[in-house]
């Protein structure tokens, strides 16, 4: 596919659809309370309505506090073409170009962080001392997931042999290998989507490990540390949360559906990535909040998984 | 005949469940340990013969070594059962209980259910004794487990109850690596094009087809045969639960658990030993056999020496002869005959020694050899008896204990194996004179004050151990000719 | 049912690690309950239909209900509290694993005996199976190691198994049911003597 074409396509998407997940989130989290709930566009309302507001700068702050929410968002654009759009490599694929996405995501992180402790409030920056100590956790589940699918890589299934997209690269990675292999009797590969619901959870401030529905308890992490943004900055940090949903949604897809023909492809994808965020909203609603002190046995237990994966797959 | 064998004890056990009378119980008790008796000395001699009984579709085919046991168990049954007839009765009458340990009181188990496990206990025995099939020897072994933890747990105070869960969890874990040997030694002799199976004498059919085993796999094996029966046996460092089931449970159930249930796990070793003398690999069998012993032997002279706990010494002696038994059948030859000849003259003694430690018990109410004192006074045949035994299981002459370490010794030397042969006089010299500290200190000593002089000795509680006492002195100054030719005939299956 | 059959053993393998994370006993007789259906599953693979019925019906259904039977007459709550710490657990679990998973390369075994991974599966369980007996100090959870260390043993026995040996697994299979029922009186007994399932107060036979 031309390149250019490929590009847009997948960005526009993104950038337009990636709204509609918090709202399908809140939507079967109200359902299932009972609740009507609030309209499934709402995100985009809120966008706009913040878009077109002022903003009170607290006078201790920097610059700092500014460009942070800017960086996220900006990485986070910066990370999605590096995705396959259904089942097509990215244009943009190189070797280890997943470690970019999973730095550029690091590094969106690192600057919301550095502009919650830029308020000089302490009670943003013990938010920000637990994204920091959370996500630092989920780094290594992170990259032990990927290295399972980087081992299976190596010597791909019959059916995908002839199409070499780079090697090591999100492409390759995410080009339905997994649910090929796991048809031929991998079934450790099953965890690996498990894995990355778990990380996509962790990674988004989700209900087991985050209530993103609330910033008054002092449990609270990702909206303490974003108390002080308001109008086009706080604009810019729920936008950026809102693509990053999509970025861990759309890699869960592309990592289960195996190879068919793009559009068909497409389709699914899409229908999928939505079915996730009924998930996501179902294990919100089904779930409470876990202790602070059970979350790091969370992505404990998610670490065996993903390390009793690897070794399964090495051993093969 | 031989279903017979297995066959009356099972349903006496249930007979005995189902109608409950405590006399009838005893009176049932009793029969069926000399009917079984009975029985199992026609097929002992039937396979002295040379014939080849067969029972239960094939499964039940014992070789001489297995109807060596076999009477041994039977034997010890009966000597127990008439013992237990009396000492039932006695409990019976009792009307409070006090906890030795603890001073708390407590209650016996229902006398039927006593009585019922015991008769489950020796089918179960019958069953490891008398089978060729390894997979029905696991299961007889994992039953007689499971039988005999409600009889250590008879007297149902904490110590006892605590005895009765580790030799359960210990038991059962170790019976279960054995099984895991059996699968190990299926997988050896795996074959998808090779001959099929066809009878249930799977011993024979194994040691015939050892062409076909891969020696690494029969390895593997019999390492976990050894470690899961050995466990069963009483092998150090295995040995956890055997001290203090046997301190715990009833004396009489503690005489048929170290004379003829150790015999038994002992029988499950030596079916690997076996397949692996067959297959070419008896020197690593053999070595390991010994290896333990060793230990074994070491552990008990460690442990026996100022032993205050009279039983627990009992039992430590069950590990070291364990040891010997090991040490003489993995070195093979004489020494194996001698095993042989030794795991008669144990089985006899120990009962003994533990139905005498029962009678010193109900006097004394105490467990520590410093507070028993006296015993020739207080109870003349009970200590004269005590102190014979004491001499019979440490190993002097004219007892038929002596006889056999000395044969195993022989055999020893006749291997070569000097060294050994001088650890193992030591061990043996220290287990003498630790056991002889203890035992002496028990029969002599002054009377205590509130203990009467000279009463009369119920004859259910002394009348087993002085045909026991006898039959032991007999083997150690004449074994007969028929006897050594079947010792000889059971040696010869493993190495004789 | 290639893929069935590996998907099981997977299955198998994972419940292992989450019996040495299960911080009660419910949630650890439910796993029991799961690896027993699993063993069922993948005799009914291997076409042992009769044997399937049994173990189902004594692995899946009889000593999970037994055990939870027990539970429930129990007065105490109903943690584990593991003398060996449940991480720790789990790293032993994963390096049981891994040594398995290297002895199978090391060993010559006659090709087409041993499914993929099932050697492995079979020994991890078992070990597994025993760290529940050491690392735990509650007496239920002793026996549910057992359990555990036994279904190990039951996974390497199943290529093996053949029309001759059902008699045998049949024996079994009752054995171990006996085993767990014989255990179970013991538990209650204890529960009423000492007032307390932990072992860690036996502590009055020592020398």
């Amino acid at each position: 596919m031309n390149t250019l074409l490929f590009l847009v396509l997948q960005l526009a998407l993104a950038l337009v659809l990636a709204p509609l997940l918090p709202g399908i989130i809140n939507r079967v989290k109200a359902i299932v309370a009972g609740r009507r709930g609030k309209p499934l566009l709402q995100t985009y309302y809120d966008l706009a309505r913040l878009l077109g507001k002022g903003e009170v700068i607290s006078t201790t702050t920097s610059w700092v506090f500014c460009t942070g929410p800017v960086i996220a968002l900006a990485t986070v654009i910066c990370a999605l073409p590096l995705l396959p759009l259904a089942g097509q490599p990215s244009p943009c694929a190189f070797d280890g170009d997943f470690l970019l996405a999973a730095y550029l995501l690091g590094l969106g992180r690192f600057a919301i962080i550095l502009a919650a402790l830029d308020t000089g409030s302490s009670f943003e920056g013990m938010g920000a001392s637990r994204e920091a100590t959370f996500s630092a956790l989920a780094e290594p589940v992170l990259f032990l997931a990927l290295l399972v699918l980087v081992a299976l890589s190596l010597e791909p299934p019959q059916a995908l042999q002839a199409t070499k997209p780079p090697e090591l690269s999100f492409s390759a990675l995410l080009g339905g290998h997994a649910a090929l292999a796991w048809q031929d009797g991998r079934a450790e590969l099953l965890l690996i989507p498990a894995i990355f619901f778990v990380l996509l959870l962790v990674e988004n401030c989700r209900m087991p490990v985050d209530d993103p529905t609330t910033h008054l308890e002092l449990t609270m992490i990702h909206e303490v540390m974003v108390l002080d943004h308001s109008g086009p900055t706080l604009a810019c940090i729920v936008y950026g949360a809102a693509l990053k949903l999509w970025f861990f949604v759309a890699l869960i897809t592309a990592l289960v559906l195996p190879p068919m023909p793009f559009w068909q492809h497409l389709g699914a994808s899409l229908v999928l990535m939505f079915g996730l965020a009924v998930g996501v909203g179902v294990v919100e609603s089904v779930m409470a909040r876990l202790r602070l002190p059970v979350i790091p046995r969370l992505l404990a237990g998610a670490l065996t998984l993903a390390a009793l994966s690897l070794i399964l797959t090495l051993v093969r | 005949m031989l279903d017979a064998l297995l066959i009356l004890p099972l349903l006496a056990a249930i007979i005995m469940l189902l109608v409950g009378n405590a006399a009838f119980c005893r009176a049932l008790l009793l029969l069926t340990a000399i009917g079984h008796t009975a029985l199992s000395l026609a097929a002992c001699i039937r396979v002295a013969r040379g014939e080849a009984p067969e029972g239960m579709m094939g499964l039940m085919t014992p070789d001489a070594l297995g109807a060596l046991f076999l009477m041994l168990a039977s034997l010890l049954f009966l000597a127990a059962s008439i013992y237990a007839t009396g000492y039932l009765r006695e409990e019976e009458k009792v009307e409070e209980r006090t906890c030795i340990q603890t001073h708390r009181p407590f209650t016996n188990a229902p006398e039927r259910r006593f009585t019922a496990c015991l008769c489950f206990f020796l089918a179960a025995m019958t069953l490891v004794t008398t089978t060729r099939h390894l997979g029905a020897l696991w299961v007889g072994i994992e039953v007689t487990t499971l039988s005999s933890a409600p009889l250590i747990y008879f007297h149902r105070h904490r110590p006892s109850l605590e005895a009765t869960w580790k030799y359960l969890i210990i038991c059962s874990i170790g019976i279960a690596l054995a099984l895991l040997g059996i699968i190990l030694l299926s997988v050896a002799f795996y074959n998808p094009t090779g001959p099929e199976m066809d009878s249930m004498d799977q011993l024979d059919w194994y040691i015939q087809h050892t062409g076909l085993a891969s020696a690494p796999w029969l390895k593997a094996a019999f390492i976990f045969l050894l470690v899961g029966y050995g466990t069963k046996m009483g092998l150090a460092p295995l040995h956890n639960w055997l001290p203090d089931a046997h301190s715990q449970a009833p004396s009489l159930v503690s005489a048929l658990l170290s004379g003829a249930l150790l015999n038994c796990a002992l029988l499950g070793i030596l079916r690997g030993h076996q397949i692996m003398r067959a297959a070419g690999l008896g020197d690593f069998s053999g070595g390991l056999l010994v290896f333990f012993g060793l230990i074994s032997l070491l552990t008990a002279a460690i442990f026996i020496v100022g032993q205050g706990h009279y039983k627990r010494m009992l039992a430590y002696s069950s590990v070291e002869h364990m040891g010997i038994l090991a040490i003489g059948l993995g070195i093979g030859g004489l020494a194996a005959q001698g095993a042989m000849l030794h795991a008669v003259c144990h089985s006899l003694t120990k009962c003994m020694l533990f139905l005498l430690a029962g009678n010193i018990l109900t006097r004394y109410h105490t467990f520590s050899s410093y507070d028993v004192r006296g015993l020739r006074w207080t109870m003349p045949v009970t200590g004269a008896l005590w102190a014979v035994g004491f001499l019979a299981v440490a190993g002097s002459p004219p007892f038929g204990i002596f006889v056999s370490e000395f044969l195993v010794l022989k055999g020893l030397f006749a291997a070569g194996q000097t060294w050994l042969a001088a650890i193992y006089l030591t061990a043996l010299a220290i287990i003498f004179v630790g056991m002889s500290m203890a035992v002496l200190r028990m029969v002599q000593g002054s009377r205590p004050y509130d203990m009467p002089a000279n009463p009369r000795e119920p004859l259910w509680s002394i009348l087993p151990p002085l045909v026991l006492a006898a039959t032991v002195l007999c083997l150690g100054i004449y074994v007969p000719d028929w006897l050594w030719n079947f010792l000889q005939t059971g040696a010869a299956l493993v190495g004789g | 049912m290639n893929t069935l059959f590996a998907t099981l053993i997977f299955l198998i393998l994972v419940n292992n690690i989450l019996l040495l994370a299960a911080f009660r006993l419910p949630s650890l007789i439910r796993l029991i309950a799961f690896q027993g259906i699993c063993l069922a599953a993948l005799l009914f693979c291997e076409q042992h239909l009769l044997l399937a019925c049994a173990v189902l019906l004594i692995k899946g259904l009889l000593l999970p209900g037994l055990l939870l039977r027990t539970i429930k007459r129990l007065p105490i709550n109903t943690d584990l509290r593991p003398r060996l710490h449940q991480g720790l657990g789990i790293v032993a679990g994963m390096t049981g694993l891994i040594f398995a998973l290297w002895l199978e390369t090391r060993l010559a075994i006659q090709p087409g005996l041993f499914p993929p991974l099932l050697l492995p599966a079979g020994l991890t369980t078992l070990f597994c199976g025993l760290i529940l007996v050491v690392g735990r100090s509650t007496a239920l959870a002793q026996v549910m190691g057992y359990l555990v260390a036994e279904n190990g043993i039951f996974v390497l026995g199943i290529p093996l198994m053949s029309a001759n040996t059902v008699w045998f697994e049949l024996a079994l299979l009752l054995d171990i049911f006996v085993a767990v029922f014989v255990m179970g009186i013991a538990i209650n007994h204890i529960v009423e003597t000492f007032e307390s399932i932990d072992v860690d107060g036996f502590r009055s036979l020592r020398d």
